[in-house]
């Protein structure tokens, strides 16, 4: 083995090492939370309220919280997202206005959750009144979930073959009947992907609900929109910061809960990824 | 470029030319694709059956001037699906009164007796020529009476080639065809009159044979003799 | 089927008007903490802001001086790139040319698991494992300091800065490679003297993503940087970032206070950093594609 081949064999082996210094931290982790936080779960756990200020009982009405924040933030983004990405790339022509709209999408992608969570809470808490309430929470998770879920309808929309519009256009279709019928069908696989990703990247964070609806200790489901909620983020947050003498598998338990989620969510979206892929025709 | 033409009603008309010389562009013109190209500028005025093409709607024009494009475009649907889609779009939903408009331009692009029994089949699985000749049956459908070719056989095989040009053949008795091609010989066959384009210049329009056989301009003689092209 | 012309023209203002939204979103944005952050200023005065270096809301009087706080950022920052960028780059470069297919598949799997980790979880994960052996290992009293937020900071960075390596790293041409090759050249040394090199602008711009997403990243160092506004002289001590500063102090600021109008500020001061360092990645990213 010559010089050069035996400095490439040390090189690759470094790059080894430092791909092992990424990966083996991820299954750690994972492993980590699992191993501690399986003592806590049972049914139980999952399906009653908290009780005793957490020391006892179940999240349940956490889990509950974060489904209507999911819920909450697709209605809210969803159409708003759609509805954009389809006038950048169905309706929009090279100009300024154009340009405007995708650097504000390339903003908003980069603004920190904080400050949404701020904004959240001076624009929808406080200027519009809806106070702390599921109703704020999801708006202000909604307008950060908006770039991911532009971005990816964007490419589904962009992936579907120039030649269908063509088709639909030259037999004299207008616009709007062109996207309706030739083109929005073959991108809602990828439009459904990129949205279940987004949801699922809102159903971890904690900052944007931090002031806009999380509460901690509420037994009770919400009963309407304007309610305060749980979440699981913000739950472990405080468990893992606040509680003095909770049994630390309870804050286990509930990364765990909401880790699976979480990856729940990004299963789904790889599956939906990976069946629409197979289906397609062109 | 500059032109003035004037097209015959029920006659084929040959565009011949090489390559970038504006033919795809004057064809693309007439039923306003090209409008779909934002840097595209025109200027002048093209009339269809004795009205301004720009004072129409661009939706019902294309309804009347159809296009067939160089590559057999299908929509990845059924073979009904992609006939009907045209009258769809125009209003008509009545299935009864679909049936029949696909079945009649089905038949008039010399395409019925292939596909009858499997209508219901998806189009990407037809072959090239019937893809092609199933583009001529969603034009006939929506009600053209114009059908603009763009270099329509240009990925077939001589069989589908005969197929195509057979249907043009065939339509010749109620439709206005436009034939852009960079096959002169497809040209001669098909074509009554022909326009050779030059640069973005009509070069000369004339009877078909005349054109070929001793046409007026060298250049025009030089490009069908093969001496480029 | 065929709509109406109106309603087919409302369908499309309102497709209009979903672009126009985007934008007033991030204006809005602006505005809002400009307005407050502006209320702010008249009471306290913006130099002593931005060059104070007490940062005291709840002492008679307070003091608002940014910089601890300013400086809090930017250690955690460097030190998380400091780690992530040579083993991020380091890892894309594995990934994208040294592994066999089938391993990098599982590889890109990994990565984007990783992603998906909330960073409440990743901050509780400093809270009970990293910040007790960080204390540990240096002969600290807490863990809970500059370290083992970067520590985590620079795991959480390590899915952009791999992502976007790989990219910038296949989208050199093969035509680079090849040459170098004929030349005699091991694929490492290819690797290392020309694709590198090349992919070079798309890597720094993934790199200032990547210092975008740990500037702004608000639970980890909430939770484990030790929240101390002295200003930091070593990244074993405790710090506090900007970040941390708004979703830590915002609990207990009386709405309308001083305290409160000045959190908007330190958002005013967020928003503007990472807007200005995306908007140089994104120019990179155009530069490195070109």
């Amino acid at each position: 083995m010559n010089h050069a081949q035996l400095r490439q064999k040390i090189a690759f082996a470094l790059l080894g090492v430092a791909t092992l210094m990424v990966v083996v931290p991820i299954i750690l982790t994972i492993v980590y939370i699992v191993l501690h936080g399986y003592s806590a779960m049972s049914w139980e756990f999952i399906s009653q309220p908290p009780k005793n200020g957490m020391r006892d009982g179940g999240i349940f009405p956490a889990i509950v919280g974060t489904v209507y924040l999911i819920i909450g933030t697709m209605v809210f983004s969803l159409p708003l997202g759609i509805l954009s990405a389809i006038y950048l790339v169905e309706y929009a022509r090279d100009n300024t206005f154009t340009r405007l709209i995708k650097l504000s999408v390339v903003n908003l992608s980069g603004v920190p959750s904080i400050v949404y969570g701020l904004f959240g809470l001076a624009l929808f808490v406080m200027f519009m009144g809806f106070g702390t309430s599921i109703l704020a929470g999801s708006l202000t998770l909604a307008i950060m979930s908006l770039p991911v879920i532009i971005t990816a309808s964007k490419e589904a929309l962009e992936s579907v073959p120039q030649a269908y519009r063509e088709i639909s256009l030259s037999l004299g279709a207008s616009r709007w009947q062109t996207v309706r019928y030739c083109v929005l069908p073959y991108a809602i696989p990828g439009i459904l992907t990129g949205t279940v990703l987004a949801l699922s990247r809102a159903a971890g964070e904690t900052a944007p609900i931090l002031f806009t609806v999380a509460a901690f200790y509420l037994p009770r489901l919400p009963r309407s929109v304007f309610d305060q909620v749980m979440a699981l983020p913000y739950h472990l947050y405080v468990t893992a910061t606040q509680v003095p003498g909770i049994p630390q598998n309870i804050p286990f338990a509930t990364a765990l809960v909401l880790i699976s989620l979480v990856f729940l969510m990004n299963v789904i979206s790889f599956v939906l990824r990976a069946h629409y892929r197979k289906k397609r025709q062109w | 470029m500059n032109l003035d033409i004037e097209v015959l009603r029920n006659e084929i008309l040959g565009v011949i030319g090489p390559a970038n010389s504006g033919k795809t562009t004057f064809l693309r013109a007439i039923n306003r694709m090209n409008d779909l190209n934002v840097n595209y500028r025109q200027e002048g005025t093209i009339v269809f059956d004795g009205t301004d093409t720009r004072t129409i709607s661009e939706t019902l024009l294309r309804k009347r001037i159809g296009i067939i494009f160089s590559l057999p475009q299908v929509l990845p649907v059924t073979i009904y699906q992609n006939v009907a889609y045209g009258p769809k779009v125009h209003g008509t939903t009545a299935r009864s009164v679909v049936d029949g408009i696909v079945e009649d331009a089905l038949k008039k692009a010399y395409l019925w007796d292939e596909v009858k029994d499997r209508l219901h089949m998806p189009a990407p699985k037809l072959s090239g020529g019937q893809q092609q000749r199933l583009c001529i049956a969603r034009t006939l459908a929506v009600g053209a009476d114009v059908i603009l070719y763009d270099e329509p056989c240009s990925g077939l095989d001589p069989i589908s080639t005969a197929k195509v040009e057979d249907a043009m053949r065939q339509l010749k008795a109620d439709y206005t065809q436009i034939l852009v091609t960079n096959n002169t010989k497809q040209a001669a066959r098909v074509s009554e009159r022909c326009a050779f384009f030059l640069m973005g210049e009509l070069v000369e329009l004339s009877n078909t044979d005349a054109l070929f056989t001793h046409p007026r301009d060298k250049r025009t003689d030089d490009y069908v003799s093969g001496r480029f092209g | 089927m065929r709509l109406t012309r109106i309603s087919e023209k409302i369908i499309e203002a309102a497709i209009r008007l979903s672009g126009l939204l985007v934008i007033a979103f991030v204006l809005l944005i602006f505005l809002f903490l400009f307005a407050n952050a502006v209320g702010f200023f008249r009471l306290y005065p913006i130099g002593r802001f931005i060059t104070g270096t007490k940062w005291l809301p709840i002492s008679e009087p307070p003091t608002f001086g940014i910089i601890p706080l300013l400086l809090g950022s930017i250690y955690v920052t460097v030190g998380a790139i400091a780690v992530s960028v040579p083993i991020g780059v380091a890892a894309a470069m594995y990934i994208g040319e040294v592994a066999p297919a089938w391993l990098r598949h599982v590889l890109k799997s990994l990565v984007e698991i990783l992603a998906a980790i909330p960073s409440v979880v990743l901050g509780f994960i400093g809270i009970v494992w990293l910040g007790p052996f960080v204390a540990s290992r240096f002969g600290l009293s807490t863990g809970m300091c500059g370290l083992t937020g970067s520590l985590l900071l620079a795991f959480m960075a390590l899915p952009t800065i791999i992502s976007i390596s790989e990219d910038a790293l296949a989208s050199v041409p093969k035509s680079f490679k090849e040459a170098a090759y004929g030349l005699g050249a091991t694929k490492w040394q290819a690797l290392w003297r020309i694709v590198l090199p090349s992919a070079s602008s798309g890597i720094i711009a993934g790199v200032m993503l990547g210092i975008g997403r740990v500037i702004g990243e608000t639970m980890v160092v909430l939770m484990v940087t030790g929240n101390s506004s002295r200003i930091p002289t070593s990244i074993l001590q405790p710090l506090k970032t900007l970040t941390a500063t708004v979703a830590g102090e915002m609990g207990e600021a009386v709405t309308g206070s001083d305290h409160y109008l000045a959190l908007f500020a330190v958002a005013l001061v967020l928003f503007i950093i990472t807007f200005v360092i995306n908007f140089l990645a994104g120019l990179s990213l155009k530069r490195s594609r070109r």
